[in-house]
């Protein structure tokens, strides 16, 4: 209970405070010791559900079990590290005059509030404050992604929210008719919208309506996840806000989104499965899932843009996990979890030796960054550290997910296979072949004197080496557990 | 056996419209003038026009079909027999079990097609030119029309409008959706065959935008009094089709007089007032482009297309 | 009478508001269209108001005046202090021509209906056959967003589709529980005010306000 107060109140807290002294010289520190109060609840959270099991809080509004905590743990694990990696960095950033005071006050006071939002999506038991929370963190994003207020970030800025907005919006219709499909079956006021309630009679629930509810979700938070054909904002987002508002999207918003996916996909899969038809939702998921890894495999090798090639990796990280949760089964859906996991860790990681590496050189374009061994071998061997785990290359995490999906697709879906395989070969040809000129090409800039605060990428990388060599007892068994809830 | 009394009725209703007819046009022109804030010429002013026209020598162009000579008569007979099936006082008439929808479009379609080919007849550039403009307004706007009346068929299950009425204005009163956007599909339709703002303007002679005028222009004396005449009793149709399907409270049941004494001022208070409405409309709205005709006829069917998708929603 | 009468009325409503909706689609005006958004709010308020009167859930009399306050009086003010702050008296631009956009929307009409069909069967509701009309008005507005080429009118078009959303809520629960409505009305009084400064901020950067110059971030 008090954690579950303490995980939500420090966001929102820091969100006010930093509203109202975001532009003072220690804001940075302030915004950092926010995040870290909150990873501080979020891990004592974590300790309560793992040792007494699922918490249901406030009159059932705020629900925790062990598939959302896993994901509130990473959550507020990432929005630590990376307010600790945006403080030297927005700090430079305002050295050169990219952001002024008054823009960091509104990004910190921002930053605390896309934490809040993210962290009320995981928790509420509600299916209409989670949809009020996932449109919250779009319009906090949207002030965060036009923070430098260049035309580009502007133009970036403005077609997120449209096309995110639009696509929320049809959420909101599956929403309400899944409160629609409830009210026959749990009657009306705010029980029949809360996830636990509706999880107990799914088997009831009228599956006609919930196939049509599922189809408006799906479209709703698949936009924000980035599925194709719905992915068109990410890419122009991630490349134009600030490069902590880059890790954070890619980390956690997708994961986030993703989230709100699959618990609308238990209930509609526990309707219609009692109809007997078709996997309905599942097929969907799938199919999104492997048109998101094709298409954002063949994107890859057309950017110029460091970021915006990551931010279509990214597209493609999300279609493989939304095309394991789409195959469904225990193993199936533990290693979506674990790709999820791995991929926040990862893609974060990543960004933020992007952002150093272009903060050094000024520029976005891959052709212009070249040489950042020399430059600074500790950016440099962040990125390759950091592309080499994202590809896939034992003995990083992302190699173990990615090997158990591939081989849930080999038992389960044949077809699927060889599609994903090549994908992947693919996505390595363009990322490997971009980012090895990078690191160690020839340049003619000076070496730098000091090297850039990286702790955050290493100790992701970390992380992700060490899940990747061992995966301690209690950790799998946790991921088992959250994987049977998603059946 | 012929209902004597039924055909005096029916004579009566006739006569009624024919007579009306020009003085709906000078209510509407008076209260454009109204709103315009100048003197209006007086209400009885059509009369006065077709009488000076009736006494006037009729002038032929020199290539001047027969064609041309009874194609006034023709329209203003069809037209009036239009006026004589559309329920305008009483819906048990002998002429009514005629009263279908269909045949009054066909009826409206004739006239418009005597028109034209009056208009195409001399050969003048101005007669062709107006009679291609009224054949692109009636293709576009009759499907519109059809649309509308379908629409009332599917609520009473007839396409005759004794029978629309009947369900409309007799049975226990019901909100039809669908209506609304019928009358949005309607008001259109008849701006547009009516020759008024915003697709033509009825009171100019500008021969750019002229459409009506423009097939006219050749005609004098008594042949251009028959189509002065045919214009108002045209207007008075439409009005009383659109009070018929919308506003049909008011109109006698069975053929008795005194139903007909009783619908007699319902009529014409409806008229008044829709007239007024009409100059208001006129008022408000500026002539358009004849290019953006299409576009206003092609929103009116839409507007019609979605009436029926409206029923077949709300209403089975 | 009320009991009698009110389903009708309600239905009326809603055909009223799809016809809003397809006005709006119509529109080249930029003044017409903030006055007929707000025309649908009030459409809206009505349909709220009397739905509550029918049902007796009082709840929706708050929905109902905080659908007058949000979007009869306070958005279309705001938008139109935008317009005379901006001086913007242009028509709105299309990027298809209205004709057509008009026959994808009757298109679009009737997928929504046909969709909607199934749902409204099995709704118990007096006003169960509306959602395919608030579909339907979600749609076109989805529609009006991705024609128009203006920043203004894609924000009306945003705005609108809340509008339509809202009326699904109306018609086919008697409203969503006041928590979330109150959390949806918040969200969009947020994003509007955030889509009203970024106007400012693009007309700032780009000197015009026509969403077509930002079209520099495509794909080579």
């Amino acid at each position: 209970m008090i954690e579950m107060l303490a995980l939500l109140a420090s966001p929102l807290a820091g969100a006010l405070v930093l509203a109202l002294y975001g532009h003072r010289e220690r804001a940075a520190e302030v915004n950092a010791f926010f995040s870290i109060v909150t990873f501080g609840a979020a891990a004592a959270l974590t300790g309560r559900i793992v040792a007494h099991g699922p918490l249901r809080v406030l009159h059932e509004q705020f629900f925790v079990d062990s598939l959302n905590v896993f994901l509130v743990a990473l959550t507020a694990f990432i929005g630590m590290t990376t307010a600790l990696f945006s403080r030297p960095y927005m700090r430079i950033e305002r050295d050169h005059g990219r952001v002024s005071a008054a823009g960091l006050r509104l990004y910190h006071s921002m930053y605390q509030m896309f934490s809040f939002t993210m962290l009320l999506v995981l928790t509420t038991n509600n299916l209409g404050i989670m949809w009020v929370a996932m449109e919250a963190a779009t319009l906090t994003t949207v002030l965060l992604v036009a923070l430098y207020r260049t035309p580009a970030s502007l133009e970036a800025a403005w077609k997120y929210f449209i096309l995110c907005g639009v696509g929320i919006a049809q959420a909101l219709f599956g929403t309400i008719l899944v409160y629609f499909a409830a009210e026959r079956v749990l009657g009306p006021g705010v029980g029949s919208l809360l996830w636990t309630h509706l999880d107990a009679v799914k088997a009831s629930l009228e599956p006609t309506v919930m196939s049509i509810a599922f189809v408006f979700l799906l479209v709703g938070y698949g936009t924000k996840v980035g599925l194709v054909p719905l992915h068109n904002w990410l890419p122009d987002a991630h490349a134009e806000g600030p490069t902590p508002v880059s890790a954070v999207l890619s980390g956690l918003l997708l994961n986030v989104a993703l989230y709100a996916l699959i618990r609308c996909k238990v209930i509609a899969d526990g309707s219609l499965h009692q109809a007997g038809g078709l996997p309905f939702a599942s097929s969907l998921m799938m199919g999104f899932g492997l048109l998101s890894v094709v298409v954002g495999a063949f994107f890859l090798s057309r950017q110029r843009d460091i970021k915006r090639m990551f931010a279509y990796s990214s597209i493609e990280h999300m279609g493989l996990i939304a095309f394991a949760f789409g195959m469904g089964g225990p193993v199936a859906s533990f290693a979506g979890l674990l790709h999820m996991t791995m991929h926040s860790l990862t893609k974060s990681a990543i960004f933020f030796a992007v952002g150093h590496a272009t903060q050094k050189t000024g520029t976005q374009l891959m052709e212009n960054i070249r040489g950042l061994m020399r430059v600074s071998p500790t950016v440099g061997w962040g990125l390759m550290l950091g592309t080499l785990a994202i590809l896939g290359m034992p003995p990083f995490g992302v190699f173990a997910s990615e090997f158990l999906i591939l081989t849930q697709a080999i038992a389960l879906r044949p077809w699927a296979a060889p599609i994903l395989l090549g994908a992947l070969g693919i996505a390595f040809a363009a990322i490997f072949g971009k980012v090895q000129p990078m690191v160690f090409g020839d340049t003619t800039a000076k070496r730098l004197p000091h090297p850039p605060a990286l702790l955050p990428v290493f100790a992701h990388l970390g992380i992700v080496l060490l899940l990747g060599l061992y995966m301690p007892p209690y950790l799998a068994a946790w991921y088992r557990q959250a994987a049977r809830l998603i059946g | 056996m012929i209902d004597l009394a039924g055909v005096a009725a029916q004579f009566t209703e006739l006569m009624l419209a024919i007579l009306l007819a020009p003085l709906l046009t000078g209510w509407v022109n008076q209260c454009r003038a109204w709103l315009q804030n100048r003197s209006a010429p007086g209400l009885l002013q059509p009369y006065r026009t077709l009488n000076k026209l009736f006494q006037k020598e009729v002038v032929l162009a020199h290539g001047a079909s027969p064609l041309f000579r009874i194609a006034p008569y023709l329209i203003f007979g069809s037209l009036a027999l239009a006026a004589a099936i559309v329920p305008t006082l009483d819906i048990d008439l002998p002429l009514n079990a005629a009263a279908d929808a269909i045949a009054l479009v066909g009826l409206l379609a004739l006239a418009r097609l005597f028109v034209s080919l009056a208009g195409m007849d001399i050969g003048t550039a101005f007669g062709s030119l107006g009679a291609r403009r009224e054949m692109m307004v009636g293709f576009l706007a009759e499907p519109a029309l059809l649309m509308v009346l379908f629409t009332a068929s599917l609520i009473s299950g007839s396409t005759s409008l004794s029978t629309i009425v009947h369900t409309l204005a007799h049975k226990e009163f019901v909100i039809y959706p669908s209506m609304a956007f019928a009358g949005v599909a309607f008001t259109m339709v008849s701006l547009a065959e009516n020759a008024r703002i915003p697709i033509d303007n009825p009171a100019t002679h500008l021969e750019l935008t002229m459409i009506h005028e423009a097939m006219v222009l050749e005609y004098s004396g008594r042949h251009l009094a028959m189509i002065e005449w045919a214009a108002s009793l045209k207007l008075f149709v439409y009005s009383c089709m659109g009070l018929a399907l919308f506003f049909p409270f008011g109109i006698a049941e069975s053929g008795d007089w005194l139903g007909i004494v009783l619908a007699l001022p319902a009529l014409l208070l409806k008229l008044a007032v829709g007239g007024a409405a009409l100059a208001l409309i006129e008022m408000l709205s500026a002539k358009m482009r004849i290019f953006r005709a299409p576009e206003f006829l092609g929103s009116a069917f839409l507007f019609a297309v979605l009436a029926m998708l409206v029923h077949v929603l709300l209403e089975s | 009478m009320l009991t009698h009468y009110g389903p009708q009325l309600v239905n009326l409503f809603a055909a009223v508001l799809l016809l809003l909706a397809f006005a709006m689609l119509s529109q080249r005006r930029m003044l017409s269209l903030i006055n007929l958004f707000a025309a649908q709010g009030f459409v809206l308020f009505l349909t709220t108001s009397l739905v509550a009167a029918l049902t007796g859930q009082h709840h929706l009399y708050w929905s109902a005046l905080l659908t007058l306050a949000l979007k009869v009086i306070l958005l279309p003010w705001i938008l139109h202090r935008l317009i005379r702050k901006l001086n913007i008296k242009w028509d709105v631009e299309t990027l298809i021509n209205i004709p057509t956009t008009m026959l994808v929307g009757i298109v679009l009409v009737v997928l929504a209906f046909n969709l909607a069909l199934p749902i409204s069967q099995l709704a118990g509701t007096v006003t169960r056959s509306t959602l395919g009309i608030a579909l339907a008005s979600v749609l076109l507005s989805f529609l009006m967003m991705i024609t128009r080429s203006k920043a203004i009118p894609q924000v009306i078009g945003f705005l609108a589709m809340e509008n339509g959303l809202f009326f699904a809520a109306t018609g086919a629960v008697y409203g969503m529980p006041m928590v979330v409505e109150l959390g949806v009305a918040l969200d969009v009084l947020v994003g509007a005010l955030i889509l009203g400064i970024f106007i400012f901020q693009i007309r700032e950067r780009f000197d015009s306000l026509d969403t077509r110059h930002l079209e520099r971030l495509k794909e080579l």
